[in-house]
């Protein structure tokens, strides 16, 4: 699996401009549900992403969703930031272009690294409320009700725009590309590419240079798993499967297997 | 002075306190990573009523507990927690803070390293100190397949959150002296802007799949749902729960709540069979802590083959269909 990722050992990051074009799955629930809030109530849906020139597929996939325009943020000095980092340039990022904003919805983790804590730091970035790992929420006139099941509890919360909300994959199932959509996402590139300069950041503090963590290596634990390899015909296979491990299978399934005579 | 000692400080999360351990798994943890920088280990209780956890976390390896104790701490708050662990942190400027990696630590600690301006790995399985003092957490990348050892040079805290179930805890002991410092809720304390309309505790989910000691996982290799089916028997016969793929549930095979990956359930069996999967890592990340695994699938390069302590190179619904017959004969005898 490890020489499959597309990690790169001199700098010891993720090469994301290798890694195969995706929406994160919890950030396109994340989007679903604005796209259900502005049915609801109207609005106007800015998707943002940060990432290598190649995340501009992702954001051609916001527009084919319903989005109203795209943000990219795009530098070579952002790369390999930390959470820390990533929240403090999405924050000046959305105080410059999207200075008005109500509510910030984020996907509650995602796949690669799933630390998901740019979410939380980046309300407290922007000093609004935070809400992570929401099931469902509703907009009521300028309050935001949510649902969430956290650790054991069953939760109900309130709280007033402008806030953020950290959407999972519960609800908000993403809707089907409409054709309409797949049209406008090539036709009409309403896609604005966000340097660090335009956000008036001095390089030495964002990227891999200015993230407080570090990373010193990286490892796969299953290099060293011995592997037995059987091949042959299913009956002879499933013999020899047994021959060497029906005591193991025995103790773990508490039943003996030993085969009569 | 007291305040030379360096301290390592562990995020007192109380709420769940029978089921989930995982403070009392820092504070032992803490305490071996303590005898290396020969710090203090201390435990941070926020809430009203609390008495009951400042003892267990004494007797549970903890020298000292900083206890904000308030009618208005009553319901767990991230607002209001974040700003007393802010306030505390500055003024007693710890070297390491330790939180449990529970939905509530989650989104908790990110928060308090923001303001504290230092670094935060998520949802570590090691910690450890280096030859230079620094504490080097190890933490799962690229959905678990890979670990990483990260540093925080320079900032302090140095933050952490914690997976649960990594670390033993240090047995109870009542005798353990420990002291306690009982601090006022600050002055000018913000109000909290998100409102607790209700909270209610549920029992804890039945986790059928999620505790099954064997699981049959099925992927597209099944290639049909009348064969897919047959998984069940052999689960039925092993005494373990079946799991399946996401393109499987898609294709109706199999129902949601038996999904199994990243963004679904994560499983641990003593023994896992996997059927007909590739081993794309949207599936993997949630089989990670399985103990055996045994492979099938017509593709020996398949990732989830690498994977696998068996990788059986066959047609998936054969072999299914021959270890149902077989365990059928021994189990008989």
């Amino acid at each position: 699996m490890a020489s499959e990722l597309p990690w790169d050992a001199k700098t010891c990051t993720l090469r994301r401009d290798l890694a195969e074009g995706m929406m994160n799955p919890a950030c396109k629930h994340a989007l679903e549900a604005a796209l259900t809030i502005r049915q609801q109530h109207g609005g106007h849906i800015t998707a943002i992403t940060m990432g290598p020139p190649m995340a501009e597929e992702i954001l051609r996939e916001a527009i084919a969703m319903g989005a109203d325009r795209c943000l990219m943020l795009t530098d070579k000095a952002m790369a390999g930031a930390d959470t820390h980092i990533t929240s403090y340039t999405l924050a000046r990022a959305i105080e410059i272009f999207c200075p008005d904003f109500d509510l910030v919805l984020c996907g509650c983790h995602t796949t690669d690294s799933e630390t998901a804590q740019v979410g939380p730091q980046l309300a407290e970035e922007l000093d609004i409320a935070g809400i992570s790992y929401v099931d469902d929420l509703e907009l009521h006139e300028r309050a935001v009700h949510v649902k969430r099941f956290s650790d054991n509890f069953l939760e109900t919360l309130e709280t007033d725009l402008p806030c953020l909300v950290t959407v999972n994959t519960q609800h908000f199932k993403p809707r089907y590309i409409p054709l309409s959509g797949l049209q406008d996402a090539f036709e009409d590139l309403n896609i604005l590419a966000v340097s660090a300069s335009d956000l008036g950041i001095d390089p030495v503090h964002i990227g891999i240079e200015g993230s407080p963590t570090k990373i010193i290596d990286v490892y796969s634990p299953r290099a060293e798993k011995r592997n037995i390899v059987l091949k042959g015909a299913p009956k002879k296979i499933v013999e020899e499967l047994f021959e060497r491990f029906e005591s193991m299978l025995g103790g773990v399934i508490k039943k003996d297997l030993k085969r009569e005579g | 002075m007291s305040e030379q000692v360096p301290e390592i400080w562990v995020f007192g999360d109380y709420r769940n306190y029978f089921q989930n351990r995982v403070t009392l798994q820092l504070l032992s943890r803490a305490t071996d990573l303590a005898g290396r920088l020969n710090a203090s280990v201390c435990a941070t209780v926020f809430g009203h009523g609390v008495d009951e956890w400042v003892g267990e976390y004494i007797a549970h390896g903890a020298k000292r507990v900083y206890v904000v104790e308030d009618e208005s701490l009553g319901e767990y708050s991230t607002d209001l927690y974040v700003t007393l662990m802010e306030r505390l942190a500055r003024e007693y400027k710890p070297e390491i803070i330790l939180v449990g990696a529970t939905t509530f630590g989650r989104e908790f600690a990110p928060r308090v390293a923001k303001r504290l301006g230092t670094g935060l790995t998520a949802d570590c399985v090691g910690l450890d100190i280096n030859d230079d003092g620094q504490l080097v957490q190890t933490a799962p990348a690229f959905g678990g397949n890979l670990l990483t050892r990260i540093i925080t040079p320079e900032k302090r805290p140095q933050m952490a959150t914690v997976r649960p179930g990594i670390f033993q805890e240090i047995p109870h002991n009542y005798q353990a002296q420990g002291e306690i410092v009982r601090l006022p809720l600050p002055e000018g304390l913000p109000r909290d802007r998100v409102r607790l309309i209700s909270s209610e505790r549920r029992p804890p989910a039945i986790q059928k799949l999620e505790d099954a000691a064997v699981v049959v996982c099925g992927g597209r290799g099944m290639s049909g749902k009348s064969k897919f089916k047959n998984l069940y028997e052999l689960a039925r016969l092993l005494g373990g729960e079946v799991g399946a793929t996401r393109p499987v549930v898609y294709s109706k095979w199999a129902e949601e709540d038996a999904l199994v990956g990243q963004a679904d359930k994560h499983i641990r069996p003593k023994v896992l069979f996997s059927f007909g999967i590739s081993g794309a890592i949207q599936h993997t990340a949630g089989i990670i802590d399985a103990g055996f695994i045994i492979a099938i699938n017509k593709n020996p390069l398949a990732a989830m083959m690498k994977m696998a302590d068996v990788a059986i190179v066959a047609d998936a619904n054969q072999v299914c269909l021959a270890l149902i017959k077989e365990l059928k004969k021994r189990l008989r005898g």
